[in-house]
């Protein structure tokens, strides 16, 4: 039975700079990068060296833990760089490109007429694999596993994202054939779930083979745990998928085309940004592409974050768009000093609290920064982050069990349920500035090491 | 303000790792981020964050606590003046009690700040701005008539046994005021209660009348108490059996006597309209706990025909919530978040539960006219028993779900 929830918990933070919506190519790069520490509890082993050749769907690295699980090259060139960082630990296999634009022939296949495994396998082999997730851990998929459920958001409701209809426009043909291919990897549903408010694409809502989900509210209803919660919760022992919207079409062109089509629209935002627009561009193309001569002039350095500004991961100008991201966003960075801005009314702060005076000022944007606002301190106020996490979860408690490594209690308190990016807005909302979603990831990586 | 941070920036070496003033990098830092809202930045999780911190907050506690003292400060003025007969106008009376509460005041946040900061440097942590809230929260509590002394040790009581010795701001399981308040009153309890204390001088006044060598009514300023003045609060009053002393304008006001900050409950009301419009103090707390005492005060009034000998059963449940520190037990005390229950239908439990028990305690004991702070500290106790119950329900939930689905 298709669902419709209404979700009231939540808070849509009000930042400047939403990226217009045109589209632009951008100048082909020269180098393509896949970083390893996009992917979390993997442990890479390469298999090539540098200086070799490779083709657009040759592979660069596996899973040591789950040798099936290649990871490949979006574009065709020559191996120039292997960044390792700390401990050798690889940082970026850098790929630059020949410009010939080769792909390995994986074989175009309807994924309705061949069984799972073929599916499975080619997905692998391809090195498309790891646009497939879980939850629990919010890990790359076990192939192995037989989860209950795919799950698709298909809105993204974190501040400055993308909006998926846009991106999806004219790929009605790939994005059908890639659910298609999914609904092939589970004996439960495909859900596919749109916003009442911001979806209109019929490329969603006249999907075929899939549930139709309408939510309703504010972030984080984009997000695809709060979803899952909703509407067929985990338990224990239980896996579900999810794929971003714009990983299923690149899953449809596998079927459809035989190759890894690694190309993809990335959304660059932020206050930052001078003119914030959609690129059309690959996997793992470098930033500076997107942010050439786009970045203003400030008193106050920006931050590159791939990924939006609740969990994205910092980067510098010079690096690589994350594996998953299509969003890149640009926002000053915070170091000054505030006098007694704890004391003085502030007018011009943006808070969710009404400790501020930004409540009064319904529809103003907010060039907010990197400022921590505070130091870190104990836990004192309690009520806080429930208004902003829509699940039926007691998240403080949870966390506290978390941080005295209370396994039981965590089991019991809904660890399997949560991702850190769920806990995002808490995070931002925190009078005690504690830092909840490593706090989080931590105990999905100690329950994952537990369960193994 | 920028020859000001030059300044912080010119001496901030000196405190860091490696310089002479090592030992005080915790004190340095209190008065640095006095000054300056730090210039951290993010650097793991959510890359922006919200304006507020725990200054603004407890900023904003302080705020709301403001008209409980200014007003207390014109009431010891009013008492006093009701006391020897005389006539003042306002600013009078609000003069002669600023100048009885300011040491008070002073006394307390000298001692509170001087184990807080202390003792965060002996920790090597940052000072907890809890401090600036429970320094000022004491002297509302007392009666004016408190000796400095008494001050002193009470709060040097509260910041060690209320809140340190669990490990500071966050950590505690009794509300470190209210621990305060009970070490004074089983401690010191003449000094606590009675019909004396509440109406500055009055103590020194019946003092020298017993002197042979004063022998009359007369305080150290020098004036003549009034005869049929009686410095005893309503509550005690209400539990000698004598109701309707004050007037419930009177009540209401404030211009009762009792304790330097609680007696308005108009004051405690505007200070509740601020904590619950910025949602600093849980207005889940403050109703229920306000609730439990009229349906507490209810229920006596409805038995006070049956057992007409304990005529304090009469007294109207609305004036309960007027008299004592009630009020402001309701929206300053059992609203702290720390030791408050911390789940949002815990809340309403523990809230209910407090009033309940404080009029119970005032009606039924004969020993305590006041209820209020042997309620909350008992609930405190009780929180985390109530919090239990609330965690358990949730986790049934998510357990009954999996046999559910198991079944299927």
């Amino acid at each position: 039975m298709p669902k419709v929830i209404k979700l009231r918990r939540g808070l849509d933070i009000p930042i400047k700079g939403k990226a217009e919506k045109i589209l632009t190519k951008t100048e082909k790069p020269e180098k393509y990068a896949i970083k390893p520490t996009d992917f979390h509890l993997i442990r890479p082993k390469l298999t090539i060296k540098e200086g070799h050749q490779v083709k657009a769907g040759s592979p660069l690295f596996f899973d040591k833990y789950k040798p099936d699980v290649l990871f490949t090259s979006p574009v065709s060139g020559t191996i120039s760089r292997i960044h390792r960082g700390e401990r050798r630990r690889i940082l970026h296999v850098e790929v630059a490109a020949d410009g010939k634009d080769e792909h390995i022939e994986f074989g175009a296949a309807n994924p309705l007429n061949i069984n799972r495994e073929q599916i499975q396998s080619k997905l692998l082999k391809a090195g498309l694999w790891p646009l497939i997730r879980q939850r629990p851990y919010s890990v790359i998929a076990n192939p192995k596993d037989t989860p209950k459920a795919v799950f698709i958001s298909a809105f993204d409701t974190a501040p400055l994202a993308p909006d998926h209809d846009f991106i999806v426009k004219d790929k009605q043909e790939e994005f059908q054939t890639g659910i298609n291919a999914l609904s092939k990897l589970t004996n439960g549903l495909v859900h596919l779930n749109i916003h009442a408010k911001y979806t209109f694409s019929d490329i969603f809502t006249k999907a075929q083979n899939v549930q139709l989900n309408t939510f309703s509210g504010p972030h984080p209803s984009g997000n695809v745990g709060i979803q899952i919660h909703h509407i067929d919760p985990i338990n224990k022992g239980e896996t579900a998928w999810y794929v971003a919207p714009q990983d299923v079409i690149t899953i449809g062109r596998l079927f459809k085309d035989g190759i890894f089509d690694a190309r993809r629209i990335v959304a660059l935002a932020g206050s930052e940004v001078k003119s914030p627009k959609y690129y059309k561009t690959y996997i793992g193309a470098p930033i500076e592409t997107l942010v050439k001569e786009n970045i203003k002039e400030a008193e106050l350095p920006p931050r590159f974050i791939s990924g939006n500004v609740l969990s994205g991961t910092r980067i510098d100008r010079n690096d690589y768009c994350g594996f998953y991201d299509s969003l890149v966003s640009v926002i000053p960075e915070g170091n000054y000093y505030d006098f007694m801005g704890w004391l003085l009314p502030g007018f011009k702060k943006y808070s969710e609290s009404r400790t501020f005076f930004s409540w009064l000022m319904r529809g103003k944007k907010y060039r907010l920064n990197t400022n921590m606002h505070g130091g870190k301190r104990a836990y004192v106020v309690t009520g806080q982050y429930e208004k902003y996490l829509p699940m039926d979860i007691l998240p403080v408690q949870l966390i506290k069990a978390i941080l005295v490594d209370d396994i039981d209690k965590m089991e019991q308190l809904g660890i399997y349920e949560v991702a850190p990016e769920d806990f995002a807005l808490c995070e931002f909302a925190c009078t005690s500035k504690t830092n909840v979603q490593s706090i989080i990831r931590k105990g999905l990586d100690t329950i994952k090491k537990e369960m193994e | 303000m920028n020859s000001l941070r030059k300044f912080v920036d010119k001496i901030k070496p000196h405190f860091e790792k490696g310089g002479k003033l090592e030992k005080l990098h915790s004190t340095f830092d209190a008065f640095e981020t006095f000054l300056f809202v730090p210039n951290t930045v993010t650097k793991s999780g959510a890359h922006i964050r919200d304006n507020i911190d725990m200054k603004r907050t407890m900023i904003m506690v302080v705020f709301a606590l403001a008209p409980s003292l200014l007003f207390g400060m014109w009431n010891v003025g009013h008492q006093y003046y009701e006391a020897i007969g005389a006539i003042g106008t306002i600013s009078d009376k609000f003069l002669y009690g600023l100048l009885e509460v300011l040491p008070i005041i002073v006394v307390s946040y000298i001692v509170g700040l001087s184990i807080e900061f202390g003792i965060a440097q002996a920790r090597g942590h940052e000072v907890n701005e809890g401090v600036l809230v429970t320094c000022f929260l004491i002297p509302l509590i007392v009666p004016v008539d408190i000796p400095l002394w008494m001050v002193a040790v009470a709060t040097a009581f509260a910041v060690v046994l209320g809140k340190e010795v669990f490990g500071g701001t966050g950590m505690n399981i009794l509300n470190p005021a209210l621990t305060t308040r009970a070490f004074l009153f089983f401690a010191y309890p003449t000094f606590m209660s009675g019909d004396k204390v509440w109406v500055s001088r009055i103590t020194e006044a019946y003092a020298n009348k017993e002197n042979p060598e004063i022998g009359r009514l007369i305080t150290d300023n020098g004036d003549k108490i009034v005869d049929a003045f009686t410095g005893a609060t309503p509550l005690a009053e209400a539990a000698a059996g004598n109701i309707h002393h004050y007037s419930i304008f009177d009540m209401f006001i404030g211009s009762i006597p009792g304790s330097i900050g609680e007696t308005s409950t108009l004051a405690i009301l505007l200070g509740a309209l601020l904590l619950i419009y910025t949602g600093v103090g849980s207005w889940k707390i403050i109703l229920s706990v306000f609730a439990g005492g009229i349906a507490m005060g209810g229920l006596f009034n409805a038995l006070s025909g049956i057992y007409p000998d304990n005529a304090f059963l009469a007294l109207p449940a609305y004036e309960h919530l007027m008299l004592g520190g009630f009020a402001f037990g309701a929206v300053f005390m059992a609203t702290d978040p720390v030791t408050a229950s911390q789940t949002e239908r815990g809340k309403w439990i523990y809230g209910f539960l407090i009033g309940v028990l404080a009029i119970m305690v005032r009606v039924l004991n004969p020993a305590y006219p006041e209820g209020v702070m042997l309620a909350i500290l008992l609930m405190n106790v009780f929180a985390p028993l109530i919090d239990h119950l609330v965690i358990r329900k949730n986790i049934k939930r998510r357990m009954r779900r999996i046999e559910v689905n198991s079944k299927q």
